[in-house]
């Protein structure tokens, strides 16, 4: 009994305090303000265009499958034209640097759009290192993507990596164009 | 009289199943004559060898086929150890070849400068085909071998291997010639496809050929990738890096038998990869990324007792038996590039070898103590060799193309390697000393190659 007492004054003292402070001066944050007509130039308006008269459409029950076109898509037709973005890694590298982070910051909302897919995370080198050596590196970069993801929440179940050192190399090229593709952790959709 | 009998073995892979001829070598025959060593007229020099063409003894095509081939190939054979000075063939062709062995023109052959003279003939039977050879001292007439082998004519350049073998340990104090070794690797040659992600992708499958890339034929078939193939030490099993199951894993396949395993027993989250067998055969070294990381580990051919020999938050990969089996060469990026390091076979003791980039480190039989291994230069790799007796390094390659993968052969005295100097990747050899190239492969694109360890 007491306590409450002593709550409602504390209370009704706030919304005094609050109501002074209100009348003393405007609040720190603008209104929003409606924003200017878009024609703003036109003094007159249009006259209203006549009612369509038309039947009510049904509305399906469930949501339209055509609206995601990635959730009806195939694998393969996926995987052609990949949402998920590449992520590039510098020469001898296997570290993600900043546009890679980016990549991985969309591939993993992706991930969390589309809860069933599970994807593998290829790792591919350029020409230039050894056949063997590439193997290796391929690897350190699949997993360096795929420990990030983890660390963004994505399940690692649902993340598998394979390395290809340079076996499968996107661009042919024997110059730095070429090299810089070829340096990639690729995405790829295996079951969803 | 022994025998080269013809065998049909099985080549089990996931997909098919091949037939091979096998080659059972002949065990060497006693010998009819007294052994002795031919050497050159000047002291000090390797002797003069001449290889005529072995003589038909039936009028058939295919026999006289074989006569023509068996004395190209010998001659090839003896040539590759340069242990003997070959007199070029196109300079005898107008010494008549010999009515029998026994009456083989001496003189002509001393005219022209022979030490030795290698002669043969070559019946056909009814089950097959007969090679005779003699070894004969040009100065002399007397004959430092005399063997008869009889097989199918099928092949008949391992009539040639095989002598050519036999004359090195006889006449260089068993030396053993690698005439009957195979150089297993890695091609495209067949141009077959497995599905990609954005396009199909070309594979590449295990072959074997002879130590000179005859007789090149394919030991796995599977829509998917397998490299890195490395041969048991009897040569009876490849074990390579397959991607058949969507990852990296370990399979053994006793080429002969039809039979394969997959001792490292991988998944999705456990791959293996480059493995290599110890020079007894008992164990495989590999890489894996069990524990997070490309790390060396061993384990028992039968994938039991795995060890991990390497503890570092860098790469760890491609490792190498020392001849004794009791060290590990591998290579490490633990400070900051990768370099070729030794460790003891349980890990420790640690020890740098390389000051630049450095891959694929592959130890020599004895008697040499070298480690061979592709090291970064210009634009691509060129092969060296570091020398543990003289802590010096030795260039093989000169920058000519990108040169990877050193394998030595069985007796140390040859590696095989890849190299784009001749377009896309092909194998090819070189002797230890850096001379001698010979180009093995040159069909599709070829990688990975390793020299068998013993005759087949």
């Amino acid at each position: 009994m007491q306590i409450r007492r002593i709550t409602s004054v504390i209370a009704l003292l706030i919304l005094i305090s609050a109501a002074g402070a209100c009348a003393k001066k405007k609040p720190p944050v603008a209104r929003p303000v409606a924003p200017p007509p878009a024609t703003a130039a036109t003094p007159t308006r249009p006259p209203a265009p006549p009612q369509p008269v038309a039947e009510p459409q049904p509305v399906p029950a469930e949501p339209v499958p055509a609206e995601d076109t990635l959730a009806s898509k195939d694998i393969d037709e996926i995987n052609r034209n990949s949402p998920f973005q590449p992520v590039f890694f510098g020469y001898d590298q296997a570290e993600v640097d900043e546009p890679g982070q980016q990549a991985l910051n969309v591939n993993a909302e992706l991930m969390k759009k589309y809860g069933t897919w599970i994807v593998t995370i290829e790792g591919h080198c350029d020409e230039r290192g050894t056949a063997e050596y590439n193997l290796a590196l391929g690897e350190r970069r699949a997993l360096a993507a795929r420990n990030y993801l983890v660390a963004l929440g994505i399940p690692a179940d649902r993340l598998r990596t394979v390395s290809y050192g340079k076996e499968f190399p996107f661009d042919p090229g024997h110059d730095e164009s070429a090299w810089s593709k070829n340096r990639r952790a690729h995405f790829v959709v295996t079951s969803k | 009289m022994t025998h080269i009998r013809p065998a049909a073995v099985a080549v089990f892979t996931a997909c098919a199943t091949l037939l091979l001829a096998a080659q059972a070598a002949p065990p060497p025959q006693q010998p009819t004559e007294v052994t002795f060593t031919i050497s050159s007229a000047t002291p000090g020099l390797p002797p003069k060898y001449a290889v005529p063409d072995f003589v038909a003894l039936t009028a058939d095509a295919e026999t006289q086929a074989a006569a023509r081939t068996i004395g190209e190939v010998l001659w090839a054979d003896l040539k590759f150890e340069q242990e003997f000075y070959m007199i070029a063939r196109d300079t005898y062709r107008t010494i008549p070849p010999a009515a029998s062995l026994d009456q083989v023109p001496l003189d002509r052959w001393r005219e022209l400068g022979a030490d030795a003279v290698v002669v043969g003939t070559v019946r056909k039977t009814g089950s097959g085909v007969v090679v005779q050879v003699r070894l004969v001292e040009a100065a002399s007439g007397r004959a430092a071998l005399s063997k008869e082998y009889s097989g199918s004519i099928a092949n008949p350049r391992l009539y040639a291997h095989t002598i050519s073998d036999e004359i090195h340990l006889t006449q260089r104090a068993g030396l053993k010639g690698v005439a009957r070794t195979k150089i297993a690797f890695t091609s495209d040659r067949d141009g077959e496809r497995m599905k990609g992600p954005v396009v199909d992708r070309g594979i590449s499958n295990i072959y074997m050929a002879d130590y000179d890339g005859a007789h090149p034929r394919r030991v796995t078939v599977t829509k998917s990738l397998d490299i890195t193939p490395a041969w048991s030490p009897d040569g009876r099993a490849i074990a390579y890096t397959s991607y058949r199951s969507g990852y990296q894993d370990i399979i053994v396949s006793y080429i002969y038998e039809g039979r394969m395993a997959k001792p490292a027993n991988g998944n999705a989250d456990r791959q293996n990869y480059l493995p290599v067998f110890s020079p007894d055969g008992s164990k495989i070294a590999f890489t894996s990324n069990r524990d997070g990381n490309p790390e060396i580990y061993v384990m028992n051919r039968d994938g039991s007792g795995i060890r991990r020999l390497t503890t570092n938050a860098a790469i760890d990969v491609t490792p190498t038996w020392s001849p004794t089996g009791n060290q590990i060469g591998f290579t490490s990026e633990r400070s900051g590039t990768p370099q070729i390091y030794i460790m003891n076979v349980d890990g420790s003791g640690v020890r740098r070898i390389t000051t630049e980039w450095s891959d694929r480190a592959t130890w020599s039989p004895a008697p040499y103590n070298e480690i061979a291994y592709a090291a970064r230069s210009g634009g691509g790799f060129d092969v060296k060799i570091w020398d543990f007796a003289t802590q010096s390094i030795r260039q093989i390659t000169n920058g000519i193309g990108s040169n990877e993968s050193p394998a030595f052969a069985p007796n140390g005295r040859h590696l095989a390697f890849t190299s784009t100097r001749a377009g896309k990747e092909q194998i090819f050899t070189i002797s230890r000393k850096g001379d001698d190239l010979r180009q093995v492969t040159r069909e599709g694109m070829n990688r990975y190659p390793n020299w068998s360890q013993s005759p087949q």
